[in-house]
């Protein structure tokens, strides 16, 4: 029997063997191989690598993989997409593992260690994205479609308790944000005198179950979120009026009883790649685009299940106006 | 803790006299357990309230600013810091050599449109290395994996996960079998390193991860480092306990033979710890494989990519085909590691296949697998792993029927985690983390004293002195409330299907693989669905903690009762007890070792858990970990966190071990 199993083998690989020497030529593999080799000596390398930092968001992701295919199609770029947080990204510019962020909502505390003059000058602004994040306090559509009244902060005590969970200890529970984000909610309720405790969700995917969840069951809910924003095409939260913000009126967190402020999303770059005159500097530096637009691209990735990159490509296709414009 | 430490064999101590003495001990130690409670409620009612320490989401404390002010200095540092210069070059050549071994089987190596070696390759290679180190059925346990990771569309990225593993483990036991003798030759190096070893395994990865990037860069030389401190404790523990438990007779024969030292290693000792230290080298293979999520927030490669990038879009279907890939490749590497020590044994008794039909087949196999692997440098479809709609037909079956699920028992869900919340969590929350500190810290002091006597006081001192340094006293007692339910459902689980397994063998085996996906799926895997049942709340982080540190509990409560002699059980049945008799005075009291070992061990479990938490809307220190991570700010405040978890891990596991030390 294992004999015969032996024998049986031997025959397999003798077959093998002869199939693989009879089609020796002809194999695509090192045709492929002798094309790629040639037309990466006639692009002659010019750009070389892009070190594009791809933090964890759909919204990110969008920015990151149109940029990056742009880059790679006009300039013939290599670009390395890197998944990391927003500390990583920013602690890599000085090492020249990362070139571009190419989504900030703000971080005063990475701008102070990074920028030139308050830090070791490793990071630079390279001026908005065009994208402005509208944060706030949000509740599901049913919500805001049966009691309209309470797209009014003023309002928000006469329904407490309908805010009340397991976790809130006897008051409204006000829905906190993933920890990444600047959050004033605290403050914001007690200087408001608002009935409500703040508990935080923890992470981005358990906000957005808990509007899911409570739209689906129309439970009451009210929590931070922001735009832009992959879950509205599904999902169109109402915002919540605060008082609205001034200049200044979030200086003291202790104190904060305004609104936020809208946020212009910025791109960061590496000092040292932004002087090495790689034809990819001009592309991030004009590359500018509408909320629509990341809206567009986030919906291919979240609702339509394409990859960044195949989402990428399509909106790139679809708007070659645009991509001039950026390639100058 | 001893996470994996390999259970004590349970006492075998035969009912009678003496268990009845330790008995009253028991119930009257209790009492004084709850007269001590009942005086705390007693205080609480009054100062309820007051002194508890509570911090709001932004504040910190100076210890806090002064980590935080360390890191920075620290990072400030990195261009001049020679240490960071060392270990930065040593990162850079980790990256190197991985990227090397990654074009070789995962990504292109450019100019080639593929890797060096294509998919069929590569598994007839590791097929025949199943074969070669265990058996054939091995061998098609591997084939079917390899197969698997093609067929699902994760081939690139499960090789790259294998190849961070091999190389972690491998680092592992070059750096941990050294250590592992000197804990076993040195008892003063063992009480040094079992703290050490302890802070490795209970400090949450969030806090040292952004560290780790500074010293070693970022992607795969961070993703091995952050490895290597998991995976290597049980590896240490585990062998250098096999090490030491060769009897005195064996060695004393031997050395009467006049051998050396290092003859004395490498030809007793080593040879007959053997099998523990494969136990070791197989819990710090699966330790390293549940750092691949982890790992992949700072670009880390493997099957923890995909896993990540769905939870952002709220992808169910897409994180539960990688991260089950992860239980599988976890599956396989555990069933192959065990079936190769065993072989050896087999082999060693000279029970093995024939020899001579053996070196035939593995010479057939080797060129076969040779043929394999000059194919799939040629062919394209033995390159590249033929596309297979099995990925998204697997993904849309997962979101249906998670869908199906969380729509049916919605309600029931949403009801029992209200029963545990108001019944159980709220109340016992409400003790511990709103007496004021003082009150709560000595009457924990007073509990500890109590059950362990004056050891685990002192621990409990200890690391209550650590905590309320450390600031963030309120945070830890929630953290600790939640740690204790969800402990308390774990060994209510562990008791109900430990018992059932042990007692029906059938139970057992089709229960024993939804155990060990427990123990091996990615937590970011089982999220979404969970936070869909219960909403972000401490009782989804409870359910989450229960789903990793259950399956362990359970696992030891069935080989505890299993172990019971059979003999035994036929006396308690002439004397015509009933089957619950059988259990409950019988069964459980005999295997109270394994017990006690399941109840510490689902704790830790529990406590790893933490983080996961504060990510599901549990808040307390997990919370404060995550927001460490996230904002560099806030780092300090994430690092007290991480220790304050350390300590709290510490001090359960030293009172109880000094509680069940007492009893004895």
């Amino acid at each position: 029997m294992l004999n015969q199993l032996t024998k049986a083998r031997w025959a397999v690989v003798a077959a093998c063997s002869a199939l693989a020497l009879t089609a020796c030529g002809g194999g695509t593999i090192e045709q492929q191989t002798e094309e790629n080799a040639a037309a990466a000596a006639e692009a002659g390398g010019e750009c070389g690598e892009l070190n594009m930092a791809v933090n964890p968001w759909v919204g990110y992701e969008a920015n990151a993989y149109v940029v990056g295919t742009v880059a790679e199609r006009e300039l013939g770029c290599t670009v390395n997409y890197k998944d990391l947080k927003e500390d990583v990204s920013w602690q890599g510019f000085g090492t020249g593992e990362v070139d571009v962020v190419i989504e900030d909502w703000g971080h005063p505390d990475l701008e102070k260690k990074f920028f030139e003059g308050t830090g070791d000058g490793s990071a630079t602004d390279f001026g908005p994205t065009g994208n402005v994040g509208i944060i706030g306090w949000y509740v599901p559509p049913w919500l805001a479609a049966e009691h309209p009244d309470i797209l009014d902060y003023k309002n928000l005590n006469k329904y407490a308790e309908e805010f009340a969970t397991s976790e809130s200890g006897g008051l409204g529970q006000f829905l906190g944000a993933d920890p990444s984000y600047v959050q004033f909610d605290e403050a914001i309720v007690s200087n408001l005198g608002l009935d409500f405790k703040v508990v935080f969700s923890g992470s981005e995917a358990a906000s957005i179950q808990a509007f899911q969840k409570a739209e689906e069951n129309k439970e009451f809910l009210i929590g931070y979120f922001y735009e832009p924003q992959w879950l509205f095409a599904e999902l169109p939260l109402e915002k919540v009026s605060l008082p609205p913000y001034e200049a200044g009126c979030q200086d003291d967190p202790a104190k904060v009883a305004c609104d936020y402020p809208e946020t212009e999303l910025k791109k960061i770059v590496s000092t040292e790649w932004a002087e090495s005159g790689s034809p990819s500097v001009d592309l991030v530096k004009n590359f500018s685009w509408t909320n629509e637009d990341q809206n567009l691209v986030a919906k291919y990735i979240s609702q339509e299940g394409m990859s960044p990159a195949d989402a990428a490509a399509r909106w790139v296709e679809e708007n070659p106006d645009k991509v001039e414009a950026w390639l100058g | 803790m001893a996470a994996t430490t390999a259970p004590p064999a349970p006492a075998r101590a035969e009912p009678g006299a003496a268990p009845q003495e330790a008995e009253d001990r028991g119930t009257s130690r209790l009492l004084l357990v709850l007269g001590v409670v009942a005086v705390w409620i007693l205080v609480w009612a009054f100062t309820k309230g007051q002194d508890t320490l509570t911090l709001s989401g932004r504040e910190r404390t100076p210890v806090m600013d002064d980590l935080g002010a360390f890191r920075d200095s620290v990072l400030a540092s990195r261009d001049s810091n020679p240490l960071i210069q060392l270990t930065y070059g040593v990162g850079e050549a980790f990256v190197a050599a991985i990227d090397w071994l990654q074009r070789m089987v995962s990504i292109p190596d450019f100019p080639r449109p593929v890797p060096q070696i294509g998919w069929l390759g590569v598994t007839a290679v590791a097929t025949f290395v199943g074969y070669a180190i265990a058996n054939w059925r091995i061998a098609l346990l591997v084939l079917a994996s390899f197969l698997s990771f093609g067929a699902f569309g994760y081939w690139s990225e499960a090789m790259d996960l294998l190849l961070v593993t091999f190389v972690a483990v491998g680092l592992s036991v070059v750096i941990g079998m050294p250590l592992a003798v000197l804990i076993a030759y040195r008892r003063r190096a063992e009480t040094v390193f079992t703290n050490l070893l302890d802070l490795m395994q209970t400090m949450p990865t969030f806090v040292y991860l952004l560290p780790i990037v500074l010293f070693f860069g970022i992607g795969a030389s961070t993703a091995v480092v952050c490895t290597l401190i998991y995976a290597l404790p049980p590896l240490i523990r585990i062998a250098g306990h096999g090490i030491k438990s060769v009897s005195a007779s064996t060695l004393e024969a031997t050395d009467s033979a006049g051998q050396t030292f290092w003859q004395r290693l490498t030809k007793v000792q080593l040879p007959m710890a053997r099998k523990t230290i494969v136990v070791g080298v197989n819990q710090t293979t699966m330790a390293a494989l549940s750092m691949a999520t982890i790992a992949s927030f700072v670009d880390g490669p493997g099957l923890g990519k995909p896993v990540l990038s769905a939870l952002v879009k709220s992808d169910v279907g897409g994180a539960v085909v990688p991260g089950l890939l992860i239980v599988l490749m976890a599956v396989m590497l555990d069933r192959a590691t065990t079936a190769a020590s065993e072989r050896g044994e087999l082999v060693a008794r000279g029970h093995g296949p024939d020899p001579r039909v053996h070196r035939v087949v593995l010479g057939a196999g080797l060129v076969l697998a040779a043929v394999a692997v000059y194919v799939s440098r040629l062919y394209p479809w033995a390159a590249e792993f033929p596309g297979t709609p099995l990925r998204d037909t697997a993904a849309s079956w997962s979101d249906a029927t998670v869908a199906w699920f969380t729509d049916t028992f919605g309600g029931v869900a949403g009801g029992l985690a209200d029963a545990v919340s108001y019944g159980l969590l709220n109340p016992m929350q409400a003790l511990l983390a709103e007496s004021p500190w003082w009150l709560a810290g000595s009457a924990l002091v007073a509990i500890s004293a109590v059950a362990g006597g004056v050891r685990a006081a002192v621990a409990a001192l200890v690391c209550l002195g650590g905590l309320r340094f450390l600031g963030l006293w309120h945070d830890s007692m929630i953290t600790l409330t939640m740690t204790l339910v969800a402990t308390l459902m774990v060994m209510v689980l562990a008791l109900v299907l430990g018992v059932w397994m042990a007692r029906r063998s059938s139970v057992d085996l089709v229960l024993r693989p939804l155990l060990d996906m427990g123990q091996t799926i990615p937590p970011f895997v089982y999220l979404i669905p969970v936070l869909a049942l219960f909403g972000p709340t401490r009782f989804t982080a409870i359910v989450a903690g229960v789903i990793y540190a259950a399956p362990a509990a359970i696992k030891l409560v069935a080989d505890g009762v299993k172990g019971v002699s059979q003999g035994t059980l036929e006396a308690s049945r002439s004397t015509g007890a009933t089957t619950w008799q059988e259990i409950t005075k019988v069964q459980l009291p005999m295997a109270k070792g394994s017990l006690v070992l399941a109840a510490n061990q689902g704790l830790l479990y529990v406590l790893a858990m933490a983080v996961i938490g504060g990510m599901v809307g549990a808040g307390a220190l997990g919370y404060d970990v995550v927001l460490g991570f996230s904002r560099s700010e806030e780092w300090g405040k994430g690092a007290a966190a991480g220790l304050s978890i350390v300590l709290l891990g510490i001090m359960l596991d030293r009172v109880m071990r000094a509680a069940a030390h007492h009893t004895h």
